[in-house]
């Protein structure tokens, strides 16, 4: 079947699509954005997260075919914005001026390769900062759901709720304190002067 | 395997009658899994989520009807208030990312032993509201769970919605896993009081083939509670009452405990949670809201 959804802010179509198909799947394989990852598909990893529709899922859970119509945006599409949706369509770099529609420039690692501030994500710039990588396996997935606790949270979070919004995604190479530092280290640079 | 996507409930309904074979699919996080892991493949899915009329919720005299497409997620955040009990156990649920997308409808449909929205379910009495071309029937909760993953609908109806009482009097819901999050009940417990009509619900999860209520010590703590001194809760009673709520279960040894364990830790949860429940209602009557 075809599926025909909005990716990083870009109508994109998926062809030859069956029937059981993950999104993620569809994401990964057959649109060239292998951002999210590929682990446990059932929804217990979490470094599969994209957002849908503004929610962050996991994209192995979410059958292709509900994704018509739909507004996704991975990690990939982060690079580019400063949040999920409308601010999409003006990244600081200019990129998406003249858009081409259908074509893939969401590819891996675009805006990922640069220098430092140009174009990478507050969140992503903050893990890469506070050595919060080493595979980077789980990353994509920690940076998008690192990326939705900020984005509905004023200052700092409470180390409590950082623990509660990344319950979801497994880091297997080392212990999560550098993760809990980058996430504190985003949100420290959005608002340095937290209200006392 | 096909994908049908029917854009009104009259559609999923009339889908459903002509392919009563076809999985309904809704935030995928069981149904996927399977696809997933090639545990079992549908013949075809029924992607609900285009169906607006899903999405919402309503109150409806003393009860909130829970649309079929309210994932944990909404519920947490809108019907705390109404449905504590049942919103503790979405608390529970799996991550962030699941809670997005699970919704209690499908926990019914799924009908594991070890849904964590069982428990409280039957705790307060809710009821499903089944749908089909055939017209709406009403399935009192108790009688929906008829055998491990198994319910009581039939092949050509749907879950529309479930209906909730909303909460009369303090409810609490308690479960055991391995850490705080991601975690399927090594098993569970709810308990819903309503000091109005001196009723005390119960529901177990994850120790029996399904979930139940534990009649007898629904009864017994409804005799012996001080209802009218509203005098603190005698340790005696709280610690029979866990007996009797475990006395109903009927756990199996399995991957993720023992069945010993599991009639410890069900005992200990319901003696714990008959507890707080009764000092939310004397906390109620001190401040004279009760």
């Amino acid at each position: 079947m075809r599926v025909n959804l909005t990716v990083n802010g870009r109508p994109m179509t998926a062809d030859d699509v069956w029937e059981g198909e993950s999104l993620l799947y569809v994401l990964r394989e057959r649109l060239g954005l292998p951002g999210a990852k590929n682990a446990c598909e059932q929804g217990e990893c979490g470094s599969c997260t994209i957002y849908l529709d503004g929610a962050p899922v996991c994209a192995c859970l979410v059958a292709a075919g509900q994704a018509e119509g739909r507004e996704v945006v991975t990690v990939e599409g982060l690079a580019a914005a400063g949040g999920p949706g409308g601010e999409l369509r003006d990244g600081p770099d200019g990129e998406r001026d003249g858009e081409r529609d259908g074509e893939r420039d969401g590819g891996p690692g675009r805006g990922l390769n640069r220098g430092p501030d140009s174009g990478l994500n507050e969140v992503q710039r903050a893990f890469a900062d506070a050595g919060a990588v080493q595979c980077g396996f789980c990353t994509p997935g920690l940076v998008v759901q690192a990326h939705a606790l900020l984005a509905g949270a004023d200052g700092v979070p409470p180390d409590a709720d950082i623990r509660e919004a990344l319950a979801g995604n497994l880091c297997r190479c080392t212990g999560y304190e550098k993760i809990l530092d980058a996430v504190r280290l985003a949100a420290s640079r959005r608002h340095p002067h937290p209200p006392p | 395997m096909d994908f049908l996507r029917p854009l009104t409930w009259a559609e999923a309904l009339a889908l459903k009658a002509e392919r009563p074979e076809a999985t309904p699919i809704q935030g995928g996080t069981d149904v996927m899994v399977e696809i997933n892991l090639d545990k079992g493949r549908p013949a075809a899915l029924l992607d609900l989520t285009p169906v607006r009329d899903l999405r919402d919720w309503s109150r409806e005299g003393g009860e909130i009807r829970v649309g079929a497409g309210v994932t944990y997620s909404r519920l947490i955040a809108e019907l705390g208030a109404d449905l504590p009990g049942l919103a503790q156990a979405s608390r529970t649920v799996g991550s962030p990312q699941i809670r997005n997308r699970g919704t209690v409808a499908g926990n019914l449909g799924a009908a594991s032993p070890a849904g964590d929205s069982h428990p409280p379910l039957l705790a307060c009495g809710a009821v499903v509201e089944a749908e089909s071309v055939r017209g709406t029937r009403l399935i009192p909760i108790g009688e929906f769970y008829t055998g491990v993953k198994r319910n009581a609908l039939a092949p050509d109806e749907l879950i529309r919605a479930v209906r909730v009482p909303a909460a009369t009097g303090p409810q609490y819901f308690s479960k055991i896993g391995t850490r705080n999050a991601m975690v399927i009940a090594v098993c569970s417990f709810a308990v819903a009081l309503d000091p109005s009509v001196r009723r005390v619900g119960t529901g177990i999860g994850s120790a029996a083939p399904t979930p139940r209520h534990a009649p007898r010590a629904e009864d017994f703590a409804a005799g012996e509670l001080d209802w009218d001194g509203r005098g603190p809760l005698d340790s005696g009673v709280a610690r029979r009452f866990g007996e009797l709520v475990a006395a109903s279960a009927a756990p199996i040894d399995d991957v993720r405990g023992r069945a010993a364990y599991r009639t410890h830790a069900l005992a200990v949860m319901a003696c714990r949670a008959l507890g707080w429940a009764w000092d939310d209602v004397r906390a109620g009557d001190r401040r004279g809201s009760a």
